[in-house]
C-alpha cells in the first residue's frame, strides 16, 4: 500500500495514466457522470442544510415572535396572572379557538382558527399582509386579518365583511405569513386574527369551549430567559402551563429541519450509491480492456504497485472529475431546492451557496467513487506478466481477493457511518445499511441466478436470434450484473413511491368510504342539541351519532399526583398526556372503529367511586397504565376515581370522533358537557348548505367537513410526494446515466462479436434481433426484481410504519414492465446503431483505433 | 541423461547468464515442463523449438521470471529468480531482461516513441536522453519517420520492429523472444530477424528465441528441442 502511495507521487505514474487513457478519455468522463447527480444532490441538500441552520439562528426571535410564551387550555387564574406580573416585561395576549367563519360576499363558511390578539405581538418579525397597511388597521382594532387562501376560496376582499359567531367585522387585509409558522399549516387550519376587544361580541367563548390562552413576553435586552423559565418551572407545572422560549422553538424547529435535511440526504446518498455502482461497472469493463497493457507493463519490469498506481490514478482522476462536476452542478441547482420545499419551511431565508457543503459533497462523492472504482481496479494487482505471452490467461478469481472484501467492508462501514450521522441511532443506521445491503444482495443474487438459469437452459428449439440473445446474458463480457443492478434499483425506488402513494391515498378513501360519517358538528351547547338535530334532519341529512363531550384532566395515576409525576424524571411518562385536557365521552356501547384488546368493556355503572373506564392502547402505554390501574380525573373541579377496566384499539383512520378515555353511562350525565353530532353529506353543495345553515342558526357550532380535510391532507401528502419525487429524480436520472454508461461499455464489448456475425453473413436484422432479445430480457428481469423488492418494501412499510393494509396497485407494475424493457431496448439499440449501419471492416478499423 | 547438458561455462569458458536446474512446472495435475536443465553463456544465441503444446512458452516464461517454477531453479546472472518475490522479479525484468512477443504487445495508447521509452521510464530514467536514445533505436530499425504513430497506425512488421527497439533500449543482459516472426509474412519476418540479430550483435545481448521457424533457429548458436515438456537430444 505504501509503495502504491509512493508511486502516486511520481510524475511518471500520472504521465502514464494520462497517456494510457488517450483513447478512452471521453468514455471515462461519461463513467464519471454516474456520480455527478448524486454529488449534486448532496451538495444542494448540504447547502440547504447550512442555509436553514443559518436562517434559524439569524431569525430565531422571529420564530416565536416573542422571548417567551406561556399558554393554557383555560383562561388564566388570578394566581397565574400574579405570576405573569412578577415576570414583568412587555406582554401581549392571545386567545385561539376554532370556529366557523362566514363570508357573506360569497355566502361561504369554513372552519378556521380564530386568534384574538391584544398587545404588540409579534414583538419580533411582523405579519405579512396585503395590503401591507392592514397590520396597522388591525392593531388599531379596525378589522380582522384573514388567511389569504380563505379570501380567495370565498371570493372575499379586504374591505369586505367576515362573520365570526355573532360578530361581523371588516376584513382589514389578507394574511400571508405569520412569523414562525409554515404555509402548510395554513392549509390545515386557516387563521383569522381578530382584535381581542371584539371577542365578547362573537359570543363564542362559553364554558367548555376549547380555546388556548397565551401570554407573550418581551423582556429587556440581556435577560436570561432560560434561567427565568427555570426559576418558575415548579409554578408552571403546578398551574399546568406550558411554556415556549426562543431557544426551545429553535431546537424544535432545528430538529424538524434536521429531519427534513436527513431525509433528503438519504435520497441523495442513494443516487450517489447507484452512481458508485455505475462507476464500478464501467471501471470493471475498462479494467478488462486494460489488462493486456497492465501485463505488458509488468513484463517490462513495472512492479505490481506501480502498475496498480497507474490505474488507481485513473480512478482518482475519474472520481475527481465526477466530484467536481457534481459539486458545480449542485451549486447551480441548489437554488431549486428551497423552491421545492418552501411550503415546509416556516421562514424566509436568503439562499447562499455553502462552499463547505459543496466541498463536503464533493469529498463524499470522490470517496464513494474511488471505493467503488477500487473493487474492479484491484484486478490489476492480479495481472500476471504471463498474460502478455498467453492470450488465454485468466486473472485469479476476484472472490478470493481479501482486499476486495476489505473494500466491501469499508463501503458497508462508510454507509453505516453515514446512516449514523443522519439518524443518530445505531439501530436505524444498521437498518439503513442492512436494507441497502439486502437490496443489493437481492439484485446481485438475481443477476447470478439469471445467468445460471440461462446457461443451464438448453433450448435448441429456439430460433438462432433468441438463442444468441439469451446467451448474451451469461457469456463473457456480459452486462447482466450491472444492468440488473442499475435498472433494478431504479425500478424498485420508483414503484415503491407509487405503491406508497397509492397505499396512503387508498387508506384515506377507505376512511371516508360510503355510509361512514364525514361531517362532524361540535361545540353544541346542551340546550342546542335538539335544535341542531332538527336542522340536520330538515336538510335531509342523517343523524348518525350524538355524543356528549366532558372536559377533564388527570389528577393522579396509581396514587401519584400529576405534579409529582411531572417532576419525577424517572417516571418516563411524557408530560403532554399528563398536562392535557381530555375531552371524553360516556356511552353504553362501543363503536365500529374501536374494539377491546385487554380487560372487559363495561357499558354502564352506578358505582361513582370506582368508575370502570376504557383507555386507548397507545395513551395507556404513554401513561404506563394497564387493566386494573387507578386514575383520578378532575372533571371541572370534581374528582372522579376510575379504574382501567379495558384497553381499546381504535382505527384512527376512520375520521370519526374517537376518545382516549371512554366512560360508561351512569356517571358523567350531570357533568357540564358539550355535544357532538355526526352526519354524512354526499355532495360539496350539501356540505356548504349545512355549514351556512348552521352558522346562521347556531354560530357557536362548528362543522368539520372531513372530505375537505381529506382533500387538504391529500394536498399536503402530494407536496410531500413532490419532494420525494424531486429527490427520486436524481436517482432515476443517475440510473439512466448508469444505464447509458453500461450500454456504452457493453457496446464496445459487443462490437467485435456483432461484426464477426455480420462478416459470417448475419443480416443487420439478425444482429438487431440478438441485441434486442438481450436488452429486453435484461429489462424484464430488472423490472421483475425491482417490482418484487418494491412490493416487499411497500408491504413492510404498510405493516410496520403506516399500519395500513397494503393492496398492490396494478398500474405501477404494468408501467414498470413496459417502460423498463422499452427504455433498455431503446437506449441499447440506439447505442448500437453504428454496428447495424456500417460495413464490418470500417467498424473494425475504427474500434481498433 | 538425455536432457542433462554439459556445463557451457566449462565448454566455452564464458560467463553463464542463464542457468536452469531441474526445472518443473505443473498446473494442477498437468506437468507442462519436467526436470529441465540447461545453461546459456553470456552473449550467445539460443533457440527453443518444439511442436505446439511442448512447453516452449512456459519454459520461456519461467526463464524470464514471469512465472514461479513448481520445482527447480532458474539462475539469471547468478541470481535465483525463483527465490525472489514479485517485486524482485519485476526489478530483474526492468534491469536485465528484454522481451519480444509474437503479438508485438505494444501499448496501444502510446506512440512508437513512447512505447520504446517505457522500460527506461520504469527505471526512473525518462527524459530527453532517453527520448534521443529511443529515437536512434527507431531510426536503426527503419522507423525514424514513424515516431509519433500509434500501434494501430503501424503495420505488423513496423510494430514488431518498434518492439525490438523497446526490447533493446535498456540494454538488457538477456533478451527473450517468443515466436517473433509468428504473426508476420516471410519477407517481413526476415527483415525483423535481421534487425534482431543486428541489434543483438551490437549490444552483446544474450538471445533466447522460442520459435517454430527452423530457418530462424538455424541462425542461433544453439537449439534446444522440447517435446512433451522435456528436452530431447538432437538426432
Amino acid at each position: 500500500m505504501i509503495e502504491v502511495i509512493q508511486h502516486l507521487f511520481r510524475p511518471w505514474t500520472w504521465r502514464m495514466c494520462w497517456r494510457d487513457c488517450r483513447t478512452n478519455r471521453g468514455r471515462l468522463l461519461l463513467f464519471s457522470l454516474s456520480i455527478v447527480l448524486g454529488v449534486a444532490a448532496l451538495a444542494a441538500i448540504g447547502s440547504l442544510g447550512v442555509n436553514l441552520n443559518r436562517a434559524v439562528e439569524e431569525q430565531a426571535k422571529t420564530l416565536l415572535g416573542a422571548d417567551l410564551s406561556i399558554s393554557s387550555r383555560q383562561s388564566f387564574s388570578t394566581n397565574e396572572e400574579r405570576l405573569f406580573t412578577q415576570l414583568g416585561g412587555e406582554q401581549a395576549r392571545q386567545i385561539a379557538f376554532n370556529s366557523m367563519v362566514y363570508f357573506p360576499s360569497g355566502d361561504g363558511t369554513r372552519l378556521a382558527q380564530v386568534r384574538a390578539l391584544s398587545g404588540g405581538f409579534p414583538f419580533y418579525g411582523r405579519f405579512e399582509t396585503e395590503p401591507a397597511s392592514a397590520v396597522e388597521e388591525f392593531e388599531k382594532g379596525l378589522g380582522a386579518l384573514v388567511e389569504e387562501n380563505l379570501l380567495i376560496q370565498f371570493d372575499a376582499k379586504p374591505g369586505g365583511i367576515v362573520r365570526i359567531g355573532r360578530l361581523s367585522v371588516p376584513i382589514a387585509g389578507a394574511l400571508r405569513k405569520v412569523p414562525g409558522e409554515s404555509a402548510a399549516l395554513a392549509l390545515i387550519s386557516p387563521r383569522v386574527y381578530l382584535p381581542m376587544k371584539d371577542v365578547p361580541a362573537t359570543e363564542l367563548l362559553g364554558k367548555g369551549t376549547l380555546a388556548r390562552y397565551t401570554v407573550f413576553f418581551k423582556f429587556p435586552v440581556g435577560t436570561d430567559v432560560g434561567k427565568l423559565v427555570k426559576s418558575i418551572e415548579s409554578q408552571l407545572d403546578k398551574f399546568r402551563l406550558s411554556s415556549e422560549t426562543v431557544e426551545k422553538r429553535k431546537q424544535d424547529l432545528g430538529r424538524a429541519m434536521e429531519n427534513l435535511y436527513h431525509f433528503l440526504n438519504l435520497a441523495g446518498l442513494i443516487a450517489l450509491l447507484l452512481g458508485g455502482i455505475g462507476v464500478a461497472g464501467a471501471i470493471h469493463t475498462h479494467v478488462k480492456q486494460k489488462l493486456p497493457t497492465a501485463a505488458i507493463l509488468r513484463c517490462l519490469g513495472a512492479p505490481v504497485s506501480q502498475t496498480f498506481a497507474v490505474y488507481l490514478a485513473q480512478g482518482i482522476a475519474l472520481g475527481l472529475a465526477g466530484a467536481i462536476l457534481g459539486a458545480l452542478l449542485g451549486a447551480i441547482i441548489q437554488s431549486a431546492l428551497p423552491q421545492a420545499l418552501k411550503s415546509f419551511i416556516p421562514f424566509d431565508f436568503e439562499f447562499r451557496i455553502s462552499w463547505l457543503a459543496v466541498g463536503r459533497a464533493g469529498a463524499i462523492g470522490f470517496c464513494t467513487c474511488l471505493l467503488f472504482a477500487l473493487l474492479p481496479l484491484l484486478a490489476i494487482r492480479r495481472v500476471s506478466p504471463l498474460a502478455a505471452l498467453r492470450v488465454a490467461w485468466e486473472p485469479a478469481r476476484a472472490a478470493r481477493d481479501p482486499l476486495r472484501w476489505l473494500v466491501v467492508g469499508i463501503l458497508f462501514v462508510a454507509f453505516f457511518a453515514f446512516g449514523l450521522g443522519q439518524e443518530r441511532d445505531w439501530r436505524m443506521a444498521l437498518g439503513f445499511a442492512g436494507a441497502l445491503g439486502f437490496v443489493f444482495a437481492t439484485l446481485a443474487g438475481t443477476a447470478v441466478l439469471l445467468m445460471r438459469l440461462v446457461r443451464k437452459l438448453v433450448l435448441p428449439g429456439l430460433p438462432f436470434v433468441f438463442r444468441q440473445g439469451l446467451a448474451g446474458l451469461h457469456r463473457p463480457n456480459n452486462r447482466t450484473n450491472l444492468l440488473i443492478f442499475s435498472l433494478g434499483i431504479g425500478t424498485f425506488l420508483l414503484t415503491s413511491i407509487a405503491f406508497i402513494e397509492h397505499m396512503l391515498a387508498g387508506d384515506m378513501l377507505i376512511s371516508t368510504g360510503s355510509g361512514q360519517a364525514n361531517a362532524i358538528l361540535f361545540d353544541i351547547q346542551r340546550g342546542q342539541l335538539s335544535g341542531v338535530s332538527n336542522l340536520v334532519a330538515g336538510l335531509q341529512l342523517p343523524v348518525l351519532d350524538e355524543l356528549p363531550l366532558v372536559n377533564m384532566r388527570i389528577s393522579s395515576i396509581k396514587g401519584r399526583d400529576v405534579e409529582s409525576l411531572l417532576a419525577d424524571k424517572e417516571s418516563h411518562i411524557p408530560s403532554w398526556p399528563l398536562r392535557r385536557e381530555y375531552r371524553s365521552t360516556y356511552t353504553d356501547h362501543l363503536r365500529d372503529a374501536e374494539h377491546v384488546i385487554a380487560g372487559q368493556w363495561i357499558g354502564r355503572t352506578t358505582n361513582s367511586d370506582n368508575v370502570p373506564i376504557s383507555v386507548e392502547e397507545d395513551i395507556a402505554k404513554d401513561l404506563r397504565v394497564g387493566v386494573g390501574d387507578k386514575i383520578v380525573f378532575d372533571v371541572q373541579g370534581l374528582p372522579i376515581t376510575t379504574r382501567v377496566a379495558s384497553l381499546r384499539k381504535i382505527d384512527w383512520r376512520r375520521m370519526e370522533p374517537n376518545f382516549f378515555m371512554l366512560f360508561p353511562a351512569g356517571v358523567l350525565e350531570e357533568a357540564p358537557a358539550m355535544d357532538v353530532l355526526v352526519t354524512r353529506v354526499t355532495t360539496s353543495a350539501q356540505s356548504a348548505q349545512l355549514q351556512r345553515a348552521m352558522v346562521k342558526a347556531f354560530p357557536n357550532v362548528s362543522v368539520i367537513d372531513l372530505t375537505m380535510i381529506v382533500q387538504t391532507l391529500d394536498a399536503i401528502v402530494n407536496k410531500v410526494f413532490f419532494v420525494i419525487r424531486f429527490m427520486a429524480l436524481f436517482t432515476v436520472l443517475t440510473g439512466i446515466l448508469v444505464l447509458i454508461s453500461a450500454l456504452v461499455t457493453g457496446h464496445f464489448q459487443r462490437v467485435r462479436e456483432s461484426v464477426l456475425l455480420r462478416t459470417l453473413g448475419a443480416s443487420s436484422g439478425q444482429v438487431f434481433g440478438i441485441l434486442l432479445v438481450e436488452y429486453l430480457s435484461l429489462g424484464v428481469v430488472a423490472a421483475l426484481t425491482g417490482v418484487i423488492l418494491a412490493l416487499g418494501g411497500a408491504w413492510a412499510l404498510g405493516q410496520f410504519v403506516f399500519h395500513v393494509h397494503f393492496a398492490p396497485e396494478a398500474a405501477p407494475i404494468v408501467l414498470a414492465f413496459v417502460i423498463v424493457p422499452l427504455l433498455t431496448g431503446g437506449v441499447g439499440l440506439f447505442m448500437s446503431r453504428r454496428i447495424l449501419r456500417y460495413p464490418p471492416l470500417e467498424l473494425l478499423r475504427a474500434e481498433a483505433g | 541423461m538425455v536432457n542433462q547438458l554439459s556445463d557451457p561455462r566449462k565448454e566455452a569458458g564464458a560467463k553463464t547468464i542463464l542457468e536452469v536446474r531441474h526445472l518443473t512446472k505443473t498446473y494442477g495435475d498437468l506437468t507442462v515442463v519436467k526436470d529441465i536443465n540447461f545453461a546459456v553463456p553470456s552473449g550467445s544465441t539460443c533457440a527453443i523449438v518444439g511442436p505446439s503444446g511442448s512447453g516452449k512458452t512456459t519454459l520461456l516464461g519461467l526463464c524470464a521470471g514471469l512465472d514461479q517454477p513448481s520445482e527447480g531453479n532458474v539462475f539469471l546472472d547468478g541470481t535465483d529468480i525463483g527465490a525472489l518475490d514479485e517485486n524482485g522479479r519485476a526489478r530483474e525484468r526492468a534491469e536485465n531482461i528484454g522481451f519480444v512477443f509474437q503479438s508485438f504487445q505494444l501499448i496501444p495508447t502510446l506512440t512508437a516513441l513512447e512505447n520504446v521509452m517505457v522500460p527506461m521510464e520504469l527505471r526512473g530514467k525518462g527524459g530527453a536522453s532517453t527520448a534521443t536514445k529511443a529515437r536512434e533505436l527507431l531510426e536503426r530499425v527503419g522507423l525514424g519517420g514513424r515516431l509519433a504513430h500509434y500501434p494501430s497506425q503501424l503495420s505488423g512488421g513496423e510494430q514488431q520492429r518498434t518492439a525490438l527497439a523497446r526490447a533493446f533500449i535498456n540494454q538488457p543482459k538477456i533478451l527473450f523472444a517468443d515466436e517473433p516472426t509468428g504473426n508476420l509474412d516471410t519477407e517481413t519476418g526476415r527483415l525483423v530477424i535481421d534487425n534482431l540479430f543486428a541489434l543483438n550483435a551490437s549490444f552483446g545481448t544474450t538471445l533466447v528465441i522460442v520459435t517454430h521457424d527452423s530457418e530462424l533457429a538455424g541462425r542461433t548458436g544453439r537449439v534446444i528441442r522440447l517435446k512433451a515438456g522435456v528436452i530431447v537430444p538432437d538426432t
